[in-house]
């Protein structure tokens, strides 16, 4: 015998489970149409995959699962899709939600089921898959898809598999395991192998099920799996407490218990997913507790997913107006339905229509003496009334302080709270309140970075122009040294800011003005052969890159030869002795482009209109043929700037046949 | 149809604040009957005139501050507050006293602060501790056991008593004959002597078992309402119990150490130990809310009933010592938070909101 850990906690209320285990499980006939919700887990809604018309056959997949977290949905029976529109769902805000609508056909054609007899030797991933087709998820109320659970990143050491059923009232599970005990043993050998055979595999049932445990320890008989029965109490079934009760392990606080090696799954999931795999057989039905004091018939009886709960009440004698509340689920966590016009869908364990006596409408409130059995109750180790006091003041540091997202919503704290506080009803608006400002503090903290990021960037920015102004005006303060080293004292103006342009001019004057006629012919001289290799290589720049500036450049380079030959003439004259040209030997770039560009000059002055554009004509072909070539080369190359060199071709064409207009016009 | 929109859970205990309070109103009656017994009718009219005073009162403020009377007087918070106040006045006293002690515990200590569950004071205690101050010749004139009274003469019919209570509460509200110095007066007023020749020699102490004549028997009465109290799950062990084991260790300490000191046994049943124990202490709205933090909050009433008793200027100190007390439960409750399931430590109140570990 495994040990059993007690639950903190926890409470004893009326188990009522006597009610539905007086008749066998029972069917109800097809109703006129059914609902699928395409979002009956936790997760990503499915995706339709049929459309208004479509004929689908039972267990035919009519939605499939869309990411990860997410469940395919099946048809129950055969029949045409009539709609997929928006119905209500089983939601306790009484929410409205896209669904799948069959109306069957009364002929319940199943579909072929692939069968799957040597499942033990497949594997995992192969069998995680067609649990996954067969659109499997927790069927104990909460409703994660079984094929995500089932494949932890984390090795796990311990499978449990939940018999617990502590919810009042609900005895699905219990007829289940009573039933088909070999079922769910074989169920759990499958689970078993998929999570690499655990070194522990246990089935936990409350030991007010007897008949459950005796069947499941003869059908475990022989296996690894432990049966283990502890003491009946509420919530012992909740994920975390059965974990506890069954290893004394906690799962911490924000994980999920394979952070710890531990697997749970529910008895009904785990014999579902054994029909997935063996018999490939998807999710289209469940057995489900119909009870409660406004019906004459109370029974578990096997359902077709999508029935509508209207229809099942229909058949089990309800009477209108009787029903004090009708719940989806048990009477401690149970969704209170607005409308019967909802679908059983595959968490439905129960469907629970009590009178106004056994339910009768909640008491109002009373203040709270903070008699403190909340605190004893709690299974979580909480103190609800302090909770209650901060979710009241919405003081969310002190709620958080209190552990509130730790709260399980079980309900104890209410049903012992004898002020009738609707204390959990605080916590769950507590608990979204807070999540709501973790969406917005993350929103924030998020536009904070990116506002932070900018004005980084802007900063960083700015340090590099100031970096290169910086570096401007060192070189402008080592230029000034230079000038003021070369500057008389007595030019007190140019030393003062080399910058200033009129000091500049001033000074350049000042320079002229004391210099010889020939010194000062030569000094012009000397600036105007800059001002050509300058003004020559804009010139050829531009032609480079075909600009329309080339006509303008070519006058001014012209017109600056014309100057430097009235320059030199000048000299000669005044000094022909002292003027040689420069020699060869002597000839720097510069002076080399000034004697082209003389040559040039020359040429061009003694040109007429028709020998310019002639030799224009001419050297606009050349580069034409230049510009081709390098085009040619580039798109051999595949260069990326293709275009570029295309570009100049054409420019360069249209120049050419200008300037070939202009000759022929002449 | 549609059916209310209802949150989970469905299913209700049969608790009731208002069983809740009965049950406390039920359990104080061995106390009572021991008081009676003893005493004679004089804590029963107490009783009466406070709770009658208490209702009324309550339902006053309730209708100033525009509440549902019937839903909030049938709860039973404010019959309990008079029962325990009735208790504790001293039998006999006039009548305005037990008035002016319940007006003050309903309409100060309790609505002032916004009604049940909201006020951080014991409301019997604060009206206690108000008239003890107002009126402290009356308020320490406790009845004599019929035991001791002198030429043979019985303990005031109820004629007597009601006439005294309400035409001729006499000079400085003695009630020539019937009152006297309480066991733990007695203690108090001779340091000189040692705890074994008081015990020879005064008759209270004398004709007593353990704790004095008659005292023995009313705190008796009281731990047997708590234990039935326990019993019933009304409240939890913790406070009562450290708030009894912290006089027990403290009287201990000092009997074995010094000789004039009481015994623990003494200390025990004497004066309003029990009552306050379990009838006080547990009070849970003025009253720490963890276990842990009961734990801290009876030890430090324990503490401080030895050290106001022993030291102190007045013989008993129950009502100042859960006054102090309630002022610490707040304190108390930030770090006595325990330990939530799925955490390693438990937190205190106090801590910011960081990221979740």
């Amino acid at each position: 015998m495994s040990r059993i850990w007690s639950l903190p906690g926890g409470v004893h209320p009326a188990e009522n489970k006597m009610q539905s285990l007086q008749m066998p499980l029972g069917e109800i006939p097809l109703p006129s149409e059914l609902v699928y919700p395409l979002s009956q887990h936790i997760g990503a809604p499915a995706v339709a995959l049929v459309e208004v018309g479509d004929k689908v056959l039972g267990g035919q997949k009519i939605a499939d699962a869309k990411g990860f977290i997410s469940a395919a949905v099946h048809a129950s029976t055969s029949g045409s899709v009539v709609a997929i529109e928006d119905r209500v769902l089983p939601h306790p805000s009484g929410m409205s939600g896209p669904c799948v609508v069959v109306q069957p056909d009364g002929q319940d054609q199943q579909m072929e089921f692939e069968e799957c007899p040597d499942y033990l030797s497949q594997p995992a991933d192969v069998l995680l898959q067609k649990i996954r087709d067969a659109g499997i998820t927790g069927m104990g109320g909460a409703g994660f898809p079984a094929s995500v659970k089932l494949n932890p990143r984390e090795s796990i050491d311990t499978l449990i598999i939940n018999g617990t059923e502590c919810e009042p009232y609900i005895t699905a599970d219990d007829l289940l395991m009573q039933t088909r005990p070999d079922d769910v043993i074989k169920g759990t050998q499958l689970l078993a192998h998929l999570l690499g055979n655990p070194e522990r595999v246990v089935i936990g049932v409350e030991d007010n099920k007897p008949q459950a445990i005796t069947a499941l320890r003869h059908a475990a008989l022989g296996t690894d799996i432990e049966v283990v029965s502890f003491p009946t109490k509420y919530p012992s079934g909740g994920e975390k407490q059965l974990i506890y009760i069954l290893t004394g392990q906690e799962v911490p606080s924000g994980s999920l218990p394979a952070s710890i090696g531990v697997v749970l799954q529910n008895v009904g999931t785990t014999v579902a997913a054994y029909e997935a795999v063996r018999f490939g057989k998807p999710l289209t039905e469940r057995i489900t507790t119909v009870v409660g004091k406004s019906l004459t018939l109370e029974r578990n009886i096997r359902v077709k997913l999508g029935t509508p709960i209207s229809h099942v009440l229909q058949h089990h004698g309800y009477r209108d107006g009787l029903a004090s509340r009708l719940i989806a689920g048990g009477p401690m966590m149970g969704i209170a339905l607005q409308s019967e016009q909802v679908p059983v869908i595959k968490s439905t364990n129960c469907i629970l229509a009590p009178d106004y006596k056994e339910f009768p409408d909640p008491q109002p409130a009373q203040a709270c003496i903070r008699c403190g059995m909340c605190a004893e109750a709690c299974p979580a180790g909480l103190l609800p009334q302090q909770m209650y006091w901060y979710a009241q003041a919405e003081d969310h540091d002190r709620l958080t302080a209190h552990n509130v997202n730790d709260c399980i919503e079980c309900g104890a704290c209410s049903f012992v709270c004898p002020s009738s506080i609707p204390l959990v009803q605080y916590f769950r608006a507590g608990k979204g309140a807070l999540r709501q400002q973790a969406v917005d503090k993350e929103k924030s903290d998020r536009s904070r970075q990116r506002f932070e990021f900018r004005q980084e960037r802007i900063a960083k920015e700015e340090a590099e122009k100031e970096a290169k102004r910086q570096a401007r005006k060192a070189r402008s303060q080592a230029a000034k040294k230079a000038q003021a080293e070369s500057t008389p004292v007595d030019q007190p103006a140019a030393s003062q800011d080399p910058n200033d342009p009129v000091a500049k001019a001033i000074a350049s004057a000042q320079k002229k003005m004391s210099m010889a006629p020939d010194e000062k012919l030569k000094a012009n001289l000397e600036s105007l052969r800059t001002r050509l290799t300058k003004a020559q290589q804009k010139l050829s720049q531009a032609e480079a890159e075909g600009a329309d500036t080339v006509a303008a450049l070519q006058t001014g380079v012209d017109k600056i030869a014309q100057k430097i030959e009235a320059a030199e003439k000048e000299l000669a004259e005044l000094e022909p002795a002292e003027f040689t040209p420069p020699s060869s030997e002597v000839m720097d770039a510069a002076g080399d482009a000034i004697a082209r560009a003389m040559a040039k000059a020359k040429s061009n002055a003694e040109m007429s209109p028709q020998q310019k554009l002639e030799a224009q004509v001419e050297s606009l072909r050349q580069r034409l043929l230049k510009a081709q070539k390098r085009l040619q080369k580039a798109e051999a190359d595949q260069d990326e700037n293709i275009a570029a060199f295309a570009n100049a071709v054409t420019k360069t064409q249209q120049k050419l046949e200008q300037a070939q207009a202009e000759l022929e016009a002449l | 149809m549609a059916f209310k929109q209802l949150s989970s859970p469905h299913a209700h205990g049969s608790n009731q604040t208002q069983r809740v309070m009965l049950a406390v109103a039920l359990a104080c009656l061995p106390g009572i009957v021991a008081l009676t017994c003893f005493f004679g009718v004089g804590s029963i009219l107490n009783i009466v005139l406070a709770c009658v005073t208490a209702l009324l009162c309550e339902a006053l403020m309730l209708k100033l501050r525009g509440r549902p009377l019937g839903f909030y007087l049938s709860d039973g918070s404010a019959l309990v507050t008079g029962v325990l106040l009735g208790i504790a006045l001293p039998p006999y006293c006039a009548w305005w006293i037990v008035v002016v002690g319940s007006a003050s515990a309903i309409v100060l200590a309790k609505h002032l602060y916004g009604g049940l569950g909201y006020n951080p004071f014991n409301p019997a205690m604060v009206a206690y501790v108000i008239l003890l101050i107002s009126f402290p010749v009356q308020m320490t004139q406790w009845a004599v056991p019929e035991a001791l009274l002198s030429n043979d003469k019985n303990l005031p019919d109820l004629w007597t008593a009601v006439t005294h209570i309400w035409i001729a509460p006499g000079s400085n509200g003695y009630f020539d004959g019937y009152s006297g110095a309480t066991p733990l007066d007695v203690l108090k007023q001779s340091d000189a002597m040692s705890w074994d020749a008081l015990k020879e020699a005064e008759p209270i102490l004398a004709q007593g078992r353990w704790a004095g004549l008659g005292w023995e028997w009313v705190n008796l009465g009281f731990l047997l309402g708590g234990l039935y109290l326990l019993y019933k799950k009304v409240f939890t062990w913790h406070a009562p119990v450290s708030m009894l084991a912290s006089i027990v260790i403290l009287s201990s300490v000092f009997y074995f150490s010094e000789e004039n000191s009481g015994s623990p046994v003494f200390h025990l049943f004497s004066g309003a130990t029990m009552l306050g124990a379990f009838f006080i202490a547990t009070d849970p709205v003025s009253s720490a809310v963890s276990t842990r933090g009961r734990i801290v909050y009876g030890a430090g009433i324990g503490a401080l009933v030895y050290i106001i008793r022993t030291w102190g200027n007045y013989p008993d100190a129950v009502a100042f010592a859960v006054l102090l007390m309630n002022i610490a439960a707040p304190f108390i409750d930030y770090y006595t938070l325990p330990r939530t399931y799925g955490h390693r430590k438990s937190r205190s109140a106090t801590e910011k909101a960081v990221a979740d570990q």
